[in-house]
């Protein structure tokens, strides 16, 4: 399996290179779809000029990364696009080796399921087989390199990239079950962009599952064990914001970055639901309604921690997804993550509803953007409606694309536990509607 | 959400979207031409009117004196100009000097990628001359450009005598809040390009020319005039632009609100307004002039001097002076006091025209149809492709939309991958880079081998890749692996029909006209295509109904609008100068028709045809 996972790498790495040598590449940096204030690269190389003069690079309103992140590129930016490249490349190979792992976890717990007798007899063709599972690392780890948002993303050089490989590797981590390096890594997605918090959740759930530790409140064990793990991230948590104020020698980073990121003071257009919202906001009411949006991204959380409590990856792909969806910066970058986790639930096929309507109404979005901005922003005869308009379609589509997924893995389980063919009682066939 | 999510009503609505499908393409087919159709009839359509405040009440007094001077620094200018056999630029200069303007000249050369048989013109060199009024009322922040091109022979010097009157004339007014540029630029379009391209620092076509020494502040309206004679029956109001960009309603608005002050007979399309729109004549004669809009604006090129100005986000109209046989004549102190009027007014705002339509279609000077209605027609015939797609879909079994969720469907007996698709679509576009990059890269071969013109070698070669293109699907074939099935037609078109769907969308928000008028030829070709037709006579309704035919429709339909109607072998002459001007449009001014036609819509025109030919 390495062999054919090289050479999606060496087909994924030259695409990125001969983009980067086109004339494209300018243009692409400055799509307002693939970069947002936080991650685009001409902010970071204003910000490393200011720390070159002396300057606290957030001084002025341009720079809004992380300190780390530009004492990196501090090191590499004559290297930037390799680096870029392999951030890249280490997604895709976190991903692989994730899902890897995740599928055997998954057939093994079938087998066992399997030999204890606990699914119903007509459940068979519901059963996963190693045959159906073998390629699917290898299609997420494709489904990321090739896929044209992380393509764009990674041609402009947004560090989305790099927050995209951190939380990759957070997963592989996980699923490995090694907690330090979980939290840790946890910890530094948490640092970049504050939202992946919420991945918290899924990986003590999954943790705990590994452990078998029930989820229960009245347990110790599973307080002791849930205190470890929120010690462990909240400790690195605090070096690595530690590390940053000793690196920078001023706290100016806190507002600069985590204020940016709350209060959305930068309303340049993006894919995102915030900047049309918040233009148009009378300012008395701009506090509360920020309000409301941020706390929209973690309120998920608890719900669907319940509800998946037993099934932490897939809690983990719908929180990357809401997160990418509600974020106050979102990019193309970010849909590309949870995107590659699609192939990973392809037994869900049978169960999806939208998904012609949903390929269809992201494909047609993605294609307008560049439309209406055009016309928006250059030939001038079309207005910021228009182009919000597609931002909200694009949004409902994914909206509607993962709400299918979690309603169709819900009803896998529903299946595996009740029977495929459900009767009513008066013997008829019975249909399974969502109200 | 309780359709997306109730399996009953799904299956219900699904199943009579397929059981009803093709009734349902008919009717959608037939309701969109009828939709578009009656755009022209008047009560549909919706009065113009003035939407910016600071042009609509303020008034203005127009007192423009020296129409007869005007003419006679005309005269002086076509002598000075067959003096030297071109343009007088020394004459220029120093009359606009003397006028009390600042002077510039630019100079520019071109060569085009072939000769331009229409314009008789390859190596181009000339200059430009333009003379800035500078603005006594305000900071001279921003401009207004009145333009006349200098053309070869006799042609429009009485517009270039108007323009130095109109100069003369506002140097002594002390209202101007905006700086006037005075310019008259050789070579019409390439002059014009030159022109601005060296007053925005841009070069997006490779030109040479010299930068611009004096320069105004940021443009915000522009008026081109064509003027040919000493008098005028009616004034023709230009609008199309490049791409098939409009500048504001307000400008047309501000020119018929003017003409009719004055009492000039204004026209829009060469067409007189008419009052009987109840009657069948008054609604051929709207029809005609909302067509002859639509195709204009369809083809994506500058109809005047004013089409480049769009580019920049300028408003900018071309008024073109007619002297035919009617009695009515109006003389060029009424012209000058027109453009006074609309100047002063244009002087007047406070900030750039922004407030009316941007889209729409005219049907009358008077009459004008805004994107909310007539965006209808088009969705109504892009119904088609998606209520298409969708019946495919179901065809093809997939569970999704269709099935009731699923439970006791068998699995579609085999999945053509992705591969077997990818390979039409490659070689389809791979035929269109050719179809686009080709016939100008290998003109100089096409002429060693061949008894031809460069600029014949270029179009047929291009027709010679068009047709070329045919050709291909019987290759392709070999190249998928295996035995061909039902299920990869199904997959094929309706990849294709996607493709289109959203191809024609986006035509469609740039440009309207073009977009409809391709669906109205596409649309039905991807609705019915299928490998069951009988060969011969699904390949025949397939290349009559493909693009290039389209544009041989079109020229038809246009001649014969302009009444001045051609036979089938004058049609094909037309044709042919018709392509070379598409690519040299493109060339030379960016124009986006060639490649997209080239690069999109004949690969997906491609893709279509190989669905016909699956075996």
């Amino acid at each position: 399996m390495a062999a054919p996972l090289t050479l999606v790498l060496i087909l994924a790495v030259s695409i990125r290179a001969v983009l980067f040598r086109s004339s494209l590449a300018a243009q692409i940096s400055e799509r307002v779809e693939v970069v947002s204030p936080l991650n685009s690269w001409k902010r970071v190389v204003e910000g490393l000029a200011l720390l070159d003069l002396g300057v606290s690079p957030y001084s002025g309103d341009v720079f809004h990364e992380t300190p780390l992140i530009i004492y990196l590129f501090h090191f590499v930016v004559d290297y930037s696009e390799i680096v870029f490249m392999i951030a890249d490349g280490i997604t895709a190979v976190a991903l692989y080796l994730s899902v890897k792992t995740y599928n055997k976890n998954v057939f093994r717990k079938q087998k066992y399921a399997l030999e204890a007798d606990r699914y119903p007899h007509d459940c068979l063709e519901l059963m996963r087989s190693p045959k159906e599972m073998f390629y699917i690392p290898l299609k997420v780890a494709m489904f990321y390199l090739l896929n044209p948002f992380t393509i764009l993303s990674c041609v402009a050089k947004s560090t989305c990239g790099i927050n995209n490989a951190i939380i990759a590797i957070f997963i592989l981590c996980t699923l490995k079950g090694s907690a330090l390096l979980s939290a840790i890594f946890l910890s530094l997605a948490t640092y970049q962009t504050i939202y992946p918090l919420t991945l918290f959740a899924p990986a003590l759930l999954f943790l705990l599952q590994r452990l078998y530790i029930p989820v229960n409140p009245c347990r110790s064990s599973f307080w002791i064990y849930t205190l470890q793990y929120a010690f462990m991230f909240v400790g690195s948590l605090v070096v690595i914001v530690c590390l940053s104020f000793f690196l920078l020698g001023s706290w100016d980073f806190i507002p600069s970055v985590y204020g940016f990121i709350l209060s959305v003071p930068d309303l340049t257009p993006n894919i995102g639901l915030f900047w049309y919202f918040f233009a148009e906001m009378f300012e008395h009411f701009r506090f509360f309604f920020i309000c409301v949006f941020q706390i929209n991204i973690f309120l998920y959380t608890i719900p669907l921690s319940i509800k998946l409590k037993e099934h932490p990856v897939f809690l983990i792909f719908m929180q990357i997804a809401i997160i990418s969806i509600f974020k106050s910066y979102p990019t193309v970058g970010d849909i590309a993550l949870y995107m590659a986790f699609l192939p990973a639930w392809s037994h869900l096929y049978r169960f999806l509803r939208n998904i012609f309507l949903v390929s269809c109404i992201l494909l047609a979005c993605s294609v307008l953007f560049p439309v209406l901005w055009h016309l928006w922003i250059y030939a001038g005869s079309a207005n910021s409606n228009f182009y919000y308009a597609i931002t909200l379609l694009f949004n409902v589509g994914q909206i509607l694309l993962i709400s299918d997924y979690f309603y169709a893995y819900l009803r896998r389980e529903h299946h595996l536990s009740q029977g495929l063919y459900l009767q009513r009682k008066d013997g008829s066939e019975a249909t399974l509607v969502l109200k | 959400m309780g359709l997306l999510s109730d399996p009953n009503r799904r299956k219900a609505l699904t199943s009579l979207l397929t059981r009803l499908n093709t009734p349902l393409c008919v009717v959608c087919y037939l309701a969109g031409i009828a939709w578009f159709m009656g755009l022209a009839f008047e009560p549909f359509t919706l009065r113009t009117y003035m939407s910016e405040n600071a042009m609509g009440s303020t008034m203005v007094e127009e007192r423009f004196p020296s129409g007869e001077r005007a003419l006679a620094t005309g005269r002086e200018f076509a002598a000075q100009k067959k003096k030297v056999g071109g343009m007088p630029v020394d004459w220029l200069v120093k009359t606009m000097q003397a006028r009390g303007l600042e002077v510039f000249t630019q100079s520019f050369s071109r060569t085009l990628p072939f000769p331009d048989e229409n314009k008789e013109r390859f190596m181009v060199r000339g200059t430009n001359v333009y003379g800035i009024l500078r603005a006594p009322r305000a900071p001279r922040t921003e401009a207004l450009v009145l333009s006349a091109p200098c053309s070869p022979g006799n042609s429009n010097n009485q517009a270039v005598g108007l323009l130095l009157g109109l100069a003369q004339y506002f140097r002594s007014q002390i209202y101007w809040a905006k700086d006037i540029i005075f310019l008259v630029n050789e070579h019409d379009l390439i002059g014009m390009q030159a022109w601005l391209e060296g007053y925005h620092h841009t070069n997006i076509t490779g030109m040479d020319f010299t930068p611009l020494q004096g320069r105004a502040g940021s443009i915000q309206a522009a008026l081109s005039m064509e003027l040919s004679s000493d008098v005028i029956t009616s004034l023709d109001l230009v609008l199309e632009g490049l791409n098939g960009q409009l500048p504001n309603l307000d400008l047309a608005n501000l020119f018929h609100a003017f003409c009719q002050k004055l009492g000039i007979l204004c026209t829009i399309q060469g067409k007189l307004q008419r009052n009987d729109w109840d009657s069948s004549e008054g609604y051929t004669h709207s029809a005609q002039t909302m067509m002859l809009m639509v195709l204009k604006q369809a083809s994506g090129r500058p109809w005047g001097d004013h089409g480049l100005f769009l580019r920049y986000h300028i408003e900018a109209v071309t008024l073109r002076g007619i002297n035919s046989f009617r009695h009515y004549k109006t003389d060029a102190t009424t012209l000058g006091r027109l453009l006074e009027g609309m100047f002063r007014k244009l002087n007047n705002l406070l900030e750039r025209l922004h407030q009316s339509y941007f889209f729409y279609l005219m049907p009358s000077l008077s009459r004008f149809v805004s994107i909310g209605y007539y965006m209808p027609a088009f969705g109504l015939l892009a119904a088609i492709l998606l209520l298409r797609a969708l019946d495919l879909w179901v065809q093809i079994g997939s569970p999704a939309p269709v099935s009731q969720d699923g439970v006791g469907e068998t699995e579609p007996p085999s999945n053509p991958g992705v591969l077997s698709i990818l390979t039409p679509i490659v070689i389809s576009h791979l035929t269109g880079v050719a179809l686009y990059t080709l016939p100008i890269l290998s003109q100089d071969t096409a002429v060693e081998h061949f008894p031809v013109s460069e600029t014949e070698a270029v179009v047929l070669t291009a027709i010679a890749i068009y047709t070329a293109g045919l050709a291909l699907p019987h290759n392709t074939h070999r190249l998928i692996s295996g035995e061909a099935t039902e299920q990869g037609w199904r997959v094929l078109k309706l990849a294709a029909l996607l493709y289109l769907a959203v191809l024609l969308g986006c035509t469609a928000l740039i440009n309207f006209s073009l977009g409809f008028i391709l669906a109205v030829t596409l649309v039905p070709a991807a609705a019915c295509v299928t490998p069951h037709m009988p060969k011969s006579l699904g390949a025949l309704a397939m290349v009559l109904l493909s693009p290039g035919c389209t544009i041989f429709y079109c020229i038809f339909l246009f001649q014969d609008l302009q009444e001045a109607p051609v036979t089938l072998p004058e049609c094909c002459v037309l044709f042919l100068s018709v392509i070379s001007q598409g690519i040299l449009d493109h060339t030379l001014y960016g124009s986006l028709i060639y490649p997209l036609l080239a690069l999109f819509v004949y690969p997906c025109w491609l893709l279509l045809w190989n669905v016909l030919f699956w075996k």
